[in-house]
């Protein structure tokens, strides 16, 4: 496609607007539609488990929009329910079909819930309603279960810790943090929990909820029972393909399957942000990158490549952030699990660990805690692993 | 003019915070050894500016990577959308003086410091 005179993007929120912007920059004058569920215009979600929740930034401090007018058309509050990858069309929920030349899929991902029926005083983060029902239980003395050791719980936990609640972590796994960051170095960031007087207990699965109209505990396989007024269940996310499910697009590793510009395998029909299992070279397979700051600079891209235009800048390492208990955690690279960890300055005990990760001489991730100029160095100079396949 | 500190404490493509100036802000030495120096509190959290990434003369902020310019203040993209403010500077015999701008800071949300 390269000469689009409509473009249709799914999914009004971080990767969804950069494409806006990125095809206005790029100097694409046609028509941008953007269709997004939440009634919002959108806004950042990375606060919500931390200053939004704390009560140190409004709802105003998270918009995402800048003063420029994009000349958008969006369809807020509707909700996309399929698409004709041939036609291009896309199916609201009222009925609307919305055609383009172009459609941009950025539906992003939706909280991974328990099973069973919903029971007040449970809550899962991921929108802005979330955070303002969890917000207005976050009560000092109250007692809350954080189910899952998550990036995300880690900061709800940190950040109730500060409002005076009494909180609990309960992780299935016995490593916390293994999957991201490896064993040792997960170790190392969780027992931020233990310095700040927030019990971490690991390798205990949840068995289920107590309570009948409300919450009253978390059950654990072992037996236990942990009482609690509030519970947040955060144990990871599921991308927000739901609505694709008979268009024909494949699904690979949870997401929607594209190429390293976000080209899928229907021409004209590209993905960005969380919903996207990008080819990257250094894996065997696809794999989602659930990352702000990809989210947000992965588009220009993908707009480069829907314009028709050559897309030949290389891609930085994969980088996220998270803050708990004061620490900025920064992370960048690509891990495969074999790599040599060393660590470089500060130390686990003092809270301001450097460490890299390497595969024989070769840098290829890093992770920060409170080293935002030498992780900022180190992370310019990693390299891509490369996977051997037998 | 006030004296901040000496050239040499600027190594080349590096930042350094300035705490005796309230807000703090930041002096930089670009590539070309040029010395430019902006608020160093970054507008979007409570990151120190000195710390990001020095290129040309734009500085990265080193936790979300918006970036701003040097020789204005302004910002290219969000998600940082205000400016800081850029300081007039000289550097004489090696030493670095800056004329602080008199305009109002942008502190990002919840941070707050006395004006000196
Ligand atoms: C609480 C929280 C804290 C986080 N903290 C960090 C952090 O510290 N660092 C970090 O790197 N990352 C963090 N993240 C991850 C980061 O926010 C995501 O990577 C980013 O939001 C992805 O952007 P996106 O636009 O792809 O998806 P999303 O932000 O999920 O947006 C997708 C949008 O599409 C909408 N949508 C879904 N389905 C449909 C449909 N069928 N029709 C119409 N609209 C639809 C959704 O409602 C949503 O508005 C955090 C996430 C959460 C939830
Ligand atoms: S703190 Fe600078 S961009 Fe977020």
């Amino acid at each position: 496609m390269t000469d689009p005179r409509r473009v249709v993007v799914v999914g009004a929120s971080l990767a969804g607007l950069a494409t806006a912007r990125a095809l206005r920059a790029a100097g694409y004058d046609g028509d941008v539609t953007v269709i997004g569920d939440e009634p919002h215009r959108p806004y950042d979600r990375p606060p919500l488990s931390k200053g939004f929740v704390a009560g140190t930034l409004s709802v105003d401090d998270l918009s995402l929009e800048t003063d420029d007018d994009l000349a958008l058309d969006w369809r807020l509050g509707e909700r996309a329910v399929a698409l004709d990858p041939g036609t291009r069309t896309v199916t609201l929920a009222s009925g609307t079909l919305v055609p383009g030349d172009a459609v941009v899929v950025a539906t992003g991902s939706h909280a991974r819930r328990l099973p069973g029926p919903p029971l007040a005083g449970v809550h899962t983060l991921r929108t802005l309603d979330d955070a303002l029902a969890l917000r207005s239980e976050l009560l000092p003395g109250a007692r809350l279960v954080l189910v899952g050791a998550g990036f995300v719980g880690a900061e709800i936990a940190s950040t109730a810790r500060g409002l005076g609640l009494d909180v609990t972590l309960v992780e299935a796994a016995p490593s916390p943090l293994a999957g991201p960051l490896g064993v040792e170095v997960g170790a190392m960031v969780a027992r931020l929990h233990d310095a700040h007087g927030v019990p971490l207990l690991t390798g205990v699965p949840v068995a289920g909820l107590a309570g009948r109209d409300r919450v009253s505990g978390v059950v654990l396989t072992d037996g236990r029972v942990l009482p609690a007024d509030v519970v947040v269940v955060g144990v990871g996310s599921v991308a927000a393909t739901d609505w694709l499910a008979g268009s024909g697009l494949t699904i690979e590793a949870g997401g929607v399957a594209c190429d390293a510009a976000g080209s899928t395998d229907a021409p004209g029909i590209w993905a960005v942000g969380d919903v996207a299992a990008w080819h990257d070279p250094s894996y065997a397979g696809r794999r989602r990158i659930e990352h702000w700051t990809d989210s947000l600079q992965r588009p220009a891209r993908t707009v480069a490549a829907l314009l028709g235009g050559p897309v030949d800048d290389p891609l930085p390492a994969p980088y996220f952030w998270s803050e708990q208990y004061g620490v900025q955690v920064q992370f960048a690279g690509r891990r495969l699990g074999d790599e040599t960890v060393t660590i470089e300055a500060g130390a686990p005990e003092t809270g301001d660990v450097l460490a890299v990760y390497r595969r024989g001489e070769t840098p290829v991730a890093v992770l920060g805690m409170n080293q935002p100029r030498l992780f900022g160095r180190i992370r310019r100079q990693l390299s891509t692993p490369v996977q051997e396949f037998a | 003019m006030q004296h901040v500190c000496a050239l040499a404490d600027v190594p080349v493509g590096e930042g350094l915070r300035i705490d005796s100036v309230s807000p703090p802000i930041a002096v930089f030495r670009t590539e070309d050894d040029e010395v430019l120096a902006i608020d160093d509190t970054c507008t979007h959290q409570d990151a120190s500016l000195a710390d990001g990434w020095l290129e040309d003369c734009w500085v990265e902020c080193p936790l979300h990577a918006s970036r701003f310019d040097l020789r204005t203040g302004a910002v290219d993209a969000p998600p940082a959308k205000l400016p800081v403010r850029a300081h007039a500077v000289e550097v004489r015999d090696g030493e670095v003086w800056v004329a602080l701008s008199d305009a109002v800071p942008h502190l990002p949300p919840g941070v707050t410091y006395e004006a000196s």
